[in-house]
């Protein structure tokens, strides 16, 4: 994990779109002055108009690593203990820290629980181990699925410590590598609970009771979230649980109630299923998986939902829940989401609250500088700057990830803190965040970037452009034949007319894998009718993304390879045309 | 019809790519109203509207699909344009909508099976009091009933109730611990019930809190638990001597056979062959003197009469004084009178067997019949008879006769009440009542019928009109 980061960082980060002068280095300025001010803004974007001389960039901003790394983590400019102190180290304060030496900040990184955050220790990884577990279970228990491939297997069973350990391991692991990574930049990790003080000044608080003030030239915000629970809900941790409970794993209920459809719902579900559990899933709206592509969450339903032990309760809020006690089982009481009038009441061994996540912000002394949260996420523009109540910018003081709620996603936070410290060390730098693909990581796996069909839709209407749709399905795809996993669909929605990208949504298998030659097209600005040409490998799943491009019908022109073409073409006119002048002035002279 | 309507819209190549604005691309099936005699089944009174769901033509090489799911269950109301059922094709999985409002009344082909293009695969009811009148037609069409007949004893009467528990207490009464205990499930013991049509008011609890578990509801099924497989077979000696149990038995193998699957049609006709061993059926058999026929033949034949033509509207004239043979026997229960006497003609097409139905052809003249029959066969040979064209017959001929065969038995065609097999004419000599022996031109024609409602006098009485027919040939041409 670390190490992709890093390498993502050193080759091709986001180049910058636009020229603020006062740059760290000066060789940057120098390749800047050539280009001068207005260049084509994109955002986010390496256009295939600037192609050749952002190549250049890159070579160029190399050049800046290897100095930055050389002095390692910088000296502070002036009258400041650091540069850049980050409130939270978890993997959008990480991925900023990182970056941040690379730029050569003196940095600093203030963490009051465990480096790593939610997604490390209570997140994203120790939900993979899980579902790396309960993928390989479901493998084995479908009979029919082994069969297919002739193979005979024994009962499957699980230890379920054994599965709790892995997944504790895991975390372990990558939390440490994620430590030694900061530690060997030479990023200041300050243990304590921090607090904006004032402009510039930062308090954090050891568990003793010692308070620490620092300076910054410019802070972070990078506090994360913790699960959200209703209102009226009891959790003890034991049968009434969140997903930070879950992840350890401590039981395997006979039948658990999972309370919300999403991406964490849909995940616990694949996994307690797969542990042999049932589920029941309660709704507040009137469809399960609220968030996908309509036409994926049906597809997901089918297969991930009709064909399991799992049945659902939609347009119910959870009113009540109650942990089991004197030998009652957990008990939940239902509302009707619309009229409020009582449904029904379930008797169920546990239930899980996975209703999505509220910003870890509170104590962070907000008030110091002004800042109202708005229910509880800090308001941020669109470089993440934070915004005071009376709705200006607060100098110095940046957002990124869950607490400021754009877009609650690992990557997501990281790639705004890495906008952040682009802005910081003098380059303007707005992330689009159309192109930060998401990923559900079920059995299949489900997979997606930008807009949905009826966001385009209603985006292209606003707008007046046209959308269309492509599809491919796996089924036509050898890879996934092969291993016997046909189910599933790759849906495209883009302009006919230019043949810009507009969303990508994937169910599949190795969906989330998949996924990246979408938005990276997507964060490129490539077009469809440019990157149709590309290969793909064969036999590959990649395949069917390669499909899904080329079934797609852009009317706009291929611009890379014609331009290509005809700049080669220009050139050997002119070569010709100079070699010709040439000779006839020598001619002339002879 | 279903198919024809569809294949012009099936996506030339594996993957689609269509414009939001123009059409969506679901797949809807027509479903035509269910072939006449179910209308006036019985109760002729009632005007019954049940509608058969076909399996729609997804691709234009789409010969048969795969019922992937169905989005709805038996009794729930559908509204025009909702998806129905998921459908594979060779494509591609696709959701199918209704073009008509109703209840689906009846899976006839549940998940996970095959149903060629245009079959039944399930039937919609308008109103609620018809479903059980369609829910006996998806019985009597046989085939894929649930696995679990044996166990719909028990609970016949009341269609699956809603499964989820009673609607809950008033609302003033919160404390719902102390009433009636309700009945809880778990989810996948929800599904069962479901699946397997258990009455889940009769199911005993056993499970925490007495909650019905999937156990219960198995149990309730009459299913064996199946649960802890068998630990997988150590070695694969003991595979090959414990397989024959549960499978056919197996045949001696002839090393360097080749073994070619069934087509579509191929597998259609072996299914309805297997199903027709569930009807008892007998044969009668009579010999027709054809000289009138053929003479008449000569005549008409210039007309672009055929022969099969001529059998045909001989046998439509006998069925209609006999209407007994033309009945078939659904349900096992009770006749059931076709409306129209539809002959379907067995005809042999390159690697299949096809029998194009002459709709009303007691109505039909002999040339109007003549002309219609070379249609059907072209169309036959094309492969392009809609579903109707082949599988409405309510009475079958089968002529084998232009290959010098001068009789044959013929297997009753599940659905019908009786098959005509029409063996060669061919001179032979006859002694007549006076004991006079003269050379006559003679046919002989065996019925086969199902003898639950065609008995051996109906056929006698049936076969001496369609004799009295031929003999007098002129009735057919008027």
């Amino acid at each position: 994990m670390q190490s992709a980061i890093s390498l993502s960082l050193s080759s091709a980060s986001p180049i910058t779109v636009r020229s603020d002068g006062g740059a760290t280095s000066s060789a940057p300025d120098l390749f800047f002055s050539n280009t001068s001010a207005p260049r084509q803004l994109r955002f986010c974007g390496l256009s295939f108009s600037g192609c050749k001389s952002s190549s250049n960039a890159v070579l160029l901003r190399s050049k800046t690593k290897i100095s930055a790394s050389l002095t390692g983590n910088g000296a502070p400019s002036k009258g400041f203990d650091y540069d850049l102190v980050i409130i939270g180290a978890g993997v959008g304060g990480h991925g900023a820290a990182l970056h941040a030496v690379e730029k050569g900040l003196k940095t600093a990184i203030i963490e009051g629980d465990v480096v790593g955050g939610t997604c490390v220790n209570r997140g994203c990884v120790p939900s993979k181990a899980l579902l790396a577990v309960s993928g390989r279970m479901r493998e084995l228990q479908s009979e029919h699925h082994m069969k297919s491939f002739g193979l005979q297997v024994a009962a499957a069973g699980y230890d379920r410590q054994a599965v709790a350990d892995h997944a504790e391991n895991l975390a372990t692991k990558i939390r440490n590598s994620l430590i030694n990574s900061l530690k060997s930049l030479g990023v200041d990790i300050l243990t304590g609970v921090g607090t904006v003080v004032g402009p510039q000044k930062v308090n954090y608080r050891k568990a003793g009771g010692s308070e620490t003030l620092v300076t910054a030239k410019d802070i972070i915000i990078a506090t994360g979230s913790v699960p959200f629970v209703p209102k009226g809900v009891e959790v003890d941790g034991k049968t009434v649980i969140t997903s930070d409970h879950a992840l350890k794993l401590e039981t395997v209920p006979e039948w658990i109630v999972i309370v919300g459809s999403g991406y964490i719902g849909l995940e616990f579900s694949d996994v307690y299923t797969a542990l042999g559990s049932e589920v029941t899933f309660v709704e507040a709206l009137d469809q399960l998986m609220p968030g996908f592509d309509p036409e994926i969450g049906k597809l997901a339903q089918r297969i991930l939902i009709n064909p399991r032990k799992i049945d659902y309760h939609t347009g119910v809020f959870a009113t009540k829940i109650t942990p089991a006690k004197d030998g009652k089982p957990v008990t939940i009481e239902l509302i009707d989401a619309k009229t409020k009038e009582p449904k029904d009441t379930l008797e169920v061994d546990a239930a899980l609250i996975a209703t999505g996540r509220a910003p870890f912000t509170q104590g962070l002394g907000l008030e110091n500088v002004n800042v109202e949260t708005q229910r509880g996420f800090i308001p941020v523009d669109e470089r993440m700057r934070v915004i005071d109540s009376k709705g200006e910018l607060v100098p110095h003081l940046y957002c990124i990830g869950d607490a400021n709620g754009k877009m609650m996603l690992a990557h997501a936070a990281s790639a705004q803190g890495i906008s952040v410290v682009e802005q910081v060390s003098g380059k303007d730098h707005v992330l689009n965040h159309l192109s930060i693909p998401a990923a559900c990581f079920t059995h299949p796996e489900i997979s997606m970037v930008g807009l949905t069909e009826p966001q385009a839709r209603e985006k292209a209407e606003k707008e007046g452009f046209e959308i269309s749709i492509a599809k491919t399905s796996f089924k036509a795809n050898t890879k996934a034949l092969a291993e016997n996993e046909g189910e599933g669909l790759a849906k495209l929605i883009y302009r006919p007319d230019n043949g810009e990208i507009l969303g990508v949504h994937i169910f599949g298998m190795h969906a989330a894998d998949l996924i990246h030659e979408a938005s990276n097209a997507i964060a490129l600005g490539t077009r469809i009718q440019d990157i149709k040409y590309a290969v793909h490998a064969h036999p590959t799943l990649s395949e069917v993304i390669d499909e899904l491009f080329k079934s797609a019908k852009a009317r706009g022109k291929a611009s890379l390879v014609p331009q290509l073409r005809f700049s080669l073409l220009l050139q050997w006119l002119k070569t010709m045309l100079l070699g010709r002048l040439l000779n006839q002035w020598q001619s002339k002279r002879s | 019809m279903s198919s024809s309507l569809l294949q012009p819209r099936a996506p030339p190549s594996l993957s689609s790519s269509s414009s939001i604005s123009g059409t969506k691309p679901q797949w809807r099936f027509t479903s035509l109203p269910a072939v006449t005699f179910t209308r006036r089944a019985r109760n002729s009174t009632v005007n019954a509207k049940i509608r058969e769901i076909f399996m729609p033509a997804l691709s234009s090489t789409m010969t048969e699909g795969k019922i992937v799911s169905w989005i709805k269950s038996e009794g729930d109301v559908l509204s025009k344009g909702e998806s129905v059922v998921v459908v594979e094709s060779d494509k591609a999985d696709m959701d199918v909508e209704t073009f008509y409002d109703g209840i689906l009344a009846a899976i006839v082909v549940p998940e996970g099976e095959s149903a060629p293009v245009g079959a039944p695969i399930g039937l919609l009811a308008e109103t609620e009091a018809e479903i059980e009148e369609a829910r006996a037609k998806a019985a009597s069409s046989g085939g894929s009933s649930p696995p679990t007949t044996a166990a719909d004893a028990p609970v016949a009467a009341p269609p699956p109730s809603a499964p989820v528990a009673a609607p809950p207490t008033p609302a003033a009464a919160p404390v719902v611990a102390d009433g009636p205990r309700k009945i809880v499930l778990t989810p996948y013991a929800k599904k069962l019930a479901k699946q397997h049509k258990v009455d889940i008011s009769k199911v005993v609890g056993t499970g925490p809190f007495g909650r019905i578990t999937p156990a219960d509801v198995e149990a309730a099924a009459g299913i064996t638990p199946v649960k802890s497989k068998p630990p997988p077979v150590t070695a694969p000696a003991v595979t090959a001597a414990a397989a024959p149990a549960k499978s056919a038995p197996t045949f001696a193998e002839i090393p360097g056979a080749t073994v070619v699957p069934f087509t579509t049609m191929q597998a259609a006709v072996s299914k309805n062959m297997i199903e027709s061993l569930s009807v008892p059926t007998f044969r009668v058999g009579y010999p027709v003197m054809t000289d009138a026929l053929d003479a008449l033949y000569a005549k008409v034949k210039s007309k672009g009469v055929t022969m099969t033509a001529l059998l045909a509207k001989a046998a439509a004239m006998a069925l209609a004084q006999h209407p007994v043979v033309n009945a078939s026997c659904k349900d096992g229960k009770s006749f059931t009178y076709n409306s129209s006497i539809n002959i379907a003609v067995a005809v042999a097409i390159n690697g299949g067997l096809i029998t194009p139905v002459l709709q009303d052809a007691d109505k039909l003249d002999l040339y109007l019949l003549s002309e219609k029959w070379k249609e059907l066969v072209e169309k036959a040979r094309s492969k392009q008879l809609q579903p109707h064209e082949y599988n409405s017959g309510t009475f079958t001929l089968s002529n084998l006769g232009m290959f010098g065969v001068d009789r044959f038995d013929a297997i009753l065609p599940p659905g019908q009440g009786a098959i005509m097999a029409v063996g060669a004419s061919k001179p032979t000599p006859v002694a007549d009542k006076d004991g006079y022996f003269s050379v006559k031109n003679q046919m002989l024609v065996n019925v086969t019928a199902d003898h639950r409602i065609v008995y051996g006098a109906d056929l006698a009485a049936f076969l001496k009109t369609f004799a009295k027919i031929v003999q007098e040939p002129d009735s057919l041409t008027m």
